[in-house]
């Protein structure tokens, strides 16, 4: 049984991506004590997932270190991973949260040594590489994960390969018998982290990406570019592992638009012209970027980047919004038609590889969020005193790059504390 | 603001032109145009022409035949991401210019419509007969008679079953109450008139 101790001067956070982790470690290094809930089996969220950040095309490792150093220090935080908050009552200053915690099979014993997925045979989608790949079904998340302790996947319970890996494990880590756990524990604010999903490119029916082997998002592009990835960080097409030189990039795939998201996702421009660099990385003059786009949205200071980008004689700009996209059958390129707004020339241009800057909706729509929450039309939490002292940090309050985030959730920490400070002086 | 640059073309539009307010919500995507199955034959896409009245071009928008070539496919409605209703705007702007009387002479989705609507306002049934026969007599005598010999087989088949009757030819049937039809169409159009008026 989880034992969590908790009062009305805890703070709850929810989501344990770059915001959670930010919010609970500002708040804990206030002297606050912090219960942080993430419903993965490591933390990091889709931070963990990018190769590269913008503007300075800093590996995340770095960030995500620091923030792991520091929560490794500091008694204060609570960790709860594979874990949802299903229920929230009681009002600002006295929250009473109920989490599912379900059974990672693998108990603190665990020293990351893998014997276990060496034992296993069946695999499984890899989720942290957008399921470009498998992963044995005894698996460390990722190489950065936190905690540091495998995960025995839920489908091969009852079967021969989870009793061969608790018969290779030497700690006696393997718990096959653990159960889904609820506990409840107060609250005096809470912090809403859970952060973002990709848009379901599949939706957008005339970009094929259910069609298409050659048609692939963003974060999946992610994923192709760092060495951690399926393909060991070289830039190959899923349909033939061919290299992928002349690539294009479609921008506002979902966003902006009436039918999919109707906000502007803010990140994606700066994803795209980010993401070129990885293709000139790669193949030098020889790769070829393709920008699709209605206007690029090079946020706040970022334009200079944008100057920077477009100076790069192997990136090329088309003012369009692609109309329709069709993979060949024998070639596997895939052909993108529209008008270019520029002169209204028709195209119909062949690619290697078609990247769908996909638009950024809220993991958690608000409707969905077990409370009493106002939300825009988008399903983002907004900053509205009807929501007491539950607070939206990160992208489950904006569409936002990293920085943003980290800001948003230090903003939150900083409300959070101030609620349990008052309830500290009313409890004394 | 320039001499150059005026929108009171826009205005006119949003005025006097069915769905005409849409347009300034255009943000030049092109989605509609690279869309548009017709795209390639006609001279001025969607968002061409929406350009187009915002620069005040009225003259070329007008007298264009871009949105006769509109075959309703609504391909453009179902993909533009700020949901503007391009056929209606479309077929409003076809209209308007048809009612100005500056639409392209000859246009053929122009003359087909004129014909449909003149047959169908005489007697307020369809007569296909005539419908066709205004449409194969198009461009001469000759040129009917070739057309007509073309689609023979077609006429034929109808005419077994019962689809087209020769006798409408000189004794067209119509709907019961004649006058109160012409009058129903007359109300409708001065409604529309005030509605939308033509200046």
């Amino acid at each position: 049984m989880t034992d969590i101790i908790a009062t009305n001067q805890t703070i709850l956070v929810v989501g344990g991506g770059i915001s959670g982790m930010t919010a609970a470690l500002e708040a804990a290094e206030c002297g606050k004590d912090v219960v942080l809930v993430e419903k993965n089996p490591a933390l990091g969220g889709r931070v963990s997932q990018l190769y590269r950040y913008f503007p300075k095309l800093c590996h995340p490792v770095c960030g995500l270190e620091i923030n792991l150093r520091r929560l490794k220090q500091n008694p204060r935080i609570r960790v709860l991973t594979m874990a949802e908050v299903t229920e929230i009552t009681g009002s600002e200053g006295s929250y009473s949260a109920t989490v599912k915690i379900s059974p990672r099979y693998v108990n603190e014993n665990c020293t990351a040594c893998g014997d276990c997925s060496g034992a296993v045979d069946t695999e499984v989608a890899d989720e942290f590489n957008y399921r470009l790949g498998k992963v044995r079904a005894a698996y460390l998340p990722h190489k950065m994960a936190y905690p540091q302790r495998y995960v025995i996947d839920p489908s091969i319970i009852g079967t021969a390969d989870a009793e061969k890996a608790k018969a290779a494990c030497k700690y006696g880590a393997i718990d096959l018998g653990m159960q889904e756990e609820v506990v409840k524990f107060q609250a005096g604010a809470i912090i809403w982290a859970t952060g973002w999903k990709p848009y379901d490119a599949a939706k957008i029916q005339p970009y094929g990406y259910d069609r298409y082997s050659n048609v692939i998002t963003s974060v999946e592009f992610e994923r192709l570019a760092d060495i951690h990835g399926p393909t060991g960080g070289k830039i190959l097409r899923p349909s033939d592992g061919k290299e992928a030189k002349n690539i294009a990039f479609i921008q506002c795939a979902g966003s902006r638009d009436e039918n999919h998201l109707r906000h502007c996702s803010r990140i994606c421009c700066m994803a795209s012209l980010k993401q070129t660099n990885y293709v000139r990385e790669a193949y030098g003059d020889e790769g070829k970027s393709t920008i699709y786009y209605i206007d690029i949205r090079a946020i706040d200071r970022f334009e200079d980047f944008y100057q920077k980008v477009q100076k790069d004689p192997t990136v090329t700009f088309i003012k369009s919004k692609v109309a329709k996209a069709v993979q060949d059958e024998k070639t596997g390129d895939v052909i993108l038609h529209g008008v270019n707004t520029e002169g209204y020339h028709r195209y119909a241009t062949p690619h290697d590889l078609v990247v769908l800057a996909v638009g950024m909706e809220p993991s958690v729509r608000g409707a969905n969020i077990p409370a009493e929450i106002v939300a825009d039309s988008s399903g983002f939490i907004e900053a509205d005193p009807a929501n007491h002292a539950l607070f939206g940090a990160g992208c489950a309050s904006n569409p936002l790059d990293v920085n943003r985030a980290v800001q948003s959730a230090t903003a939150s920490a900083l409300r959070a504390i101030q609620v349990v400070n008052r309830v500290a002086r009313v409890e004394g | 603001m320039s001499e150059n640059y005026s929108n009171s073309f826009l205005r006119e539009v949003e005025e006097r032109v069915e769905e005409g307010h849409w347009v300034k919500m255009c943000m030049q995507c092109g989605v509609c145009a690279g869309s548009c199955p017709f795209g390639p034959h006609w001279a001025h896409p969607p968002q061409e022409i929406f350009m187009m009245i915002r620069a005040g071009k009225r003259e070329e928008v007008l007298t264009s035949d871009s949105m006769w070539m509109c075959t309703s496919c609504y391909n453009c409605v179902v993909r533009c991401p700020r949901k503007l209703p391009i056929t209606h705007i479309m077929h409003g702007l076809a209209n308007y210019a048809h009612r100005l009387g500056i639409a392209p002479k000859g246009q053929p989705t122009e003359h087909f419509a004129t014909l449909f609507w003149n047959n169908l306002a005489e007697t307020g049934r369809v007569n296909e007969l005539k419908l066709s026969l205004g449409i194969y007599f198009r461009d001469g005598f000759s040129q009917g008679i070739k057309n007509a010999m073309a689609m023979q087989s077609v006429g034929l088949g109808m005419l077994k079953a019962k689809r087209l009757n020769p006798f409408e030819l000189f004794a067209p049937h119509g709907v019961k109450d004649k006058s109160g039809f012409h009058a129903m169409l007359k109300k409708a159009r001065e409604i529309e008139d005030r509605r939308k008026p033509i200046a």
